[in-house]
């Protein structure tokens, strides 16, 4: 600072401020690019450069051990003929589509019970919470354990109602219904965060609509929903990106090397054959190819979901 | 069973002006409500009772479904450390895990306060980066990160499983800028008068006002190092490379459905998988809650 006036101090008052101002800015500047540096270097060397890369592999053949072979757009071409792309479309597909409105769903009216817990909401919470700690490894172990067909716990539980349950991890049927449910369990995080936004719902409203006569039905429609809107579709739109990018407990549970028996192609989700094609098959090319179409994909229903939203959604203020 | 639990709570105050006593009816709602919650709350708790269970469950007895084990035994426990190098794969999870949780706090932190405290051209263009970043499916940069590692001679190595997070993380910095800019700019400029420099300013007055979020990161982090199964599955090929979960999945690879059937020992490493991250919860629960909460409404 002190070494800026002496610097300046023959010009002018105007534009010695000027200049001053530019020096202070330029400090700025570069006081902050130090700051974001670490984020610089590390998005060209890991975001970028792959990003880059990821285009040009897909456009070629690769094993890693040899060098890229140049095959125009013969994957993407692939990516058309090949019938398992298709099943782990369908698959994921469904799964998502079911899965993601019913997590809402759940986690909705677990918040809105908890809501009514009053003081005991912090154990109830904790409760909800716990699985959604367990890691996604454990959660496909346990997924083979409970569901199991003949010894599993759920189908105990079916059988105190006479009802007879099905194999739920060997029936191809039955195998998405089983992972479904079993993703319920981790519906801990989004119970969180609608029970926050309730709390932020302003009594008033329900005071006003209770002199009216609305029926608690009524009130959670037309107040509760639609004031809580915004949170509904932070977990819709984050839930459906990670639907589609289902992993771990699918893959934990009907894949895994060596074991090749109980790879069941009701279980193929894409990124898990995207996972297969390039670390188990060696195929980099394809499977670069296969994650583009996976971010054209997701780019596309996020779009959608955005656009549908504004007709839905309720933001406080009409910010953002 | 309601009914009880129901009396022990006085919920909901000021309900009721004032009462001469405390306990309040019970109506069919209130019953129904609670129901709904104990329940909700067995089919949430009850797997994990199980599994802790079936852990001190005799082989044959693992799929028995009974609460409280007919047979009581250890065995598993020390079977397990016998069967698998559990010590090491402990030890590099760890490992893993506080470096990773450690360096993606630090770096995002320092990132998060440049994009919020300085103004500089260019700056939302870079932060819309940032969470553009954010949208990516991990998918798409997967392929060519592992060949940055392995043409590094890294692969089977611990390093890839957290060295990335020294460069900071688009979701944390996005959280810890919105923390930062909830600061009084006054405070920072009162120190900048005193003579403090940027780096002064940085550590010793806004990363202490913002413990909160960097607790908040840290623990996300440590959940997220400790549990991930995709990367050691991708770089970790040696078996005593293995972090506890990559070697519960070659646990079950081996004893589970496609090996030996010892579901005893897929069982009692899960549990010992699980437990460090139950435990993680219980010391920063108020934390965990808050970070949650605030991500959602920041959508």
């Amino acid at each position: 600072m002190a070494s800026t006036q002496v610097n300046a101090s023959g010009t002018l008052g105007d534009d010695r401020a000027a200049r001053a101002r530019r020096i202070s800015r330029r400090r700025e500047t570069r006081a902050a690019l130090l700051f974001i540096s670490p984020w610089i270097v590390g998005f060209l060397i890991f975001t970028l450069w792959p990003i880059i890369y990821s285009g040009y592999l897909s456009l070629t053949d690769y094993d890693v051990i040899n060098s890229p072979n140049f095959v125009g757009l013969e994957n993407y071409e692939e990516l058309f003929r090949d019938p398992k792309i298709r099943t782990a479309l369908w698959n994921t597909f469904i799964f998502t589509v079911i899965q993601v409105p019913l997590y809402c769903l759940v986690s909705l009216a677990l918040a809105l019970l908890l809501d009514k817990a009053g003081r005991a909401a912090g154990f109830f919470r904790t409760a909800f919470f716990l699985p959604k700690m367990t890691p996604p490894v454990a959660v496909g172990i346990l997924l083979l354990l409970l569901f199991n067909g003949q010894d599993g716990l759920i189908n105990g539980v079916l059988g105190w109602f006479g009802i007879d349950g099905p194999a739920w991890t060997t029936d191809p049927n039955w195998v998405k219904p089983g992972l479904i449910l079993m993703s319920l369990w981790s519906v801990g995080s989004s119970v969180i965060i609608l029970l926050a936004a309730l709390r932020n719902v302003p009594q008033e409203l329900y005071d006003s609509a209770k002199v009216d006569g609305a029926s608690w039905w009524q009130q959670t429609r037309k107040i509760t929903v639609p004031m809580i809107s915004g949170a509904l579709f932070f977990i819709f739109i984050v839930n459906t990106i990670a639907g589609f990018q289902t992993f771990t407990e699918a893959y934990t549970a009907f894949f895994g090397s060596g074991n090749t028996t109980y790879s069941n192609d009701a279980a193929l989700f894409y990124v898990i054959y995207l996972f297969r094609q390039a670390f188990e098959f060696l195929n980099m090319g394809y499977a670069s190819a296969m994650a583009w179409l996976l971010f054209v994909i997701i780019m596309i229903f996020t779009a959608i979901q955005i656009k549908v939203s504004r007709r839905f959604v309720y933001y406080e203020g009409e910010q953002r | 069973m309601t009914a009880d639990t129901r009396l022990d709570t006085p919920a909901e105050p000021e309900t009721v002006p004032k009462p001469p006593r405390r306990r309040r009816r019970i109506t069919p709602v209130k019953a129904l409500i609670w129901t709904a919650l104990i329940l909700a709350t067995l089919v949430f708790i009850y797997p994990f009772i199980w599994l802790l269970s079936a852990s001190f469950k005799p082989r044959g007895e693992v799929f028995d479904n009974k609460l409280i084990p007919e047979t009581f035994t250890f065995q598993n426990y020390l079977d397990v450390w016998h069967e698998a190098p559990m010590a090491l794969w402990l030890w590099n999870t760890v490992l893993v895990t506080v470096l990773a949780a450690v360096t993606v706090t630090v770096s995002s932190a320092m990132v998060a306060w440049g994009f919020s405290y300085f103004r500089f051209r260019g700056r939302n263009f870079l932060f819309g980066i940032v969470l553009a970043t954010m949208m990516l499916p991990g998918a798409v940069t997967m392929i060519p990160q592992f060949l940055i590692w392995n043409s590094l001679g890294m692969v089977d190595t611990l390093t890839p499983l957290w060295a990335q997070n020294l460069f900071g993380s688009a979701f944390y910095i996005f959280l810890l800028r919105q923390f930062f800019l909830g600061l009084p700019r006054e405070l920072f400029d009162a120190a900048k008068i005193d003579g403090a420099n940027n780096w002064r300013i940085f550590t010793r007055i806004a990363m202490p006002l913002c413990k909160p979020a960097l607790i908040i990161t840290l623990i996300f982090e440590f959940q997220a190092a400790w549990t991930d199964l995709m990367r050691p599955l991708i770089y970790l090929r040696d078996s005593d490379n293995f972090t506890v979960p990559r070697g519960l999945k070659a646990l079950l690879d081996q004893y589970g459905f496609g090996g030996e059937w010892h579901w005893e020992i897929v069982v009692t490493a899960s549990v010992i998988t699980t437990i460090p991250m139950i435990i993680l919860f219980f010391l920063g629960q108020r934390h965990f809650v808050q970070g949650i909460a605030t991500t959602g409404s920041k959508g």
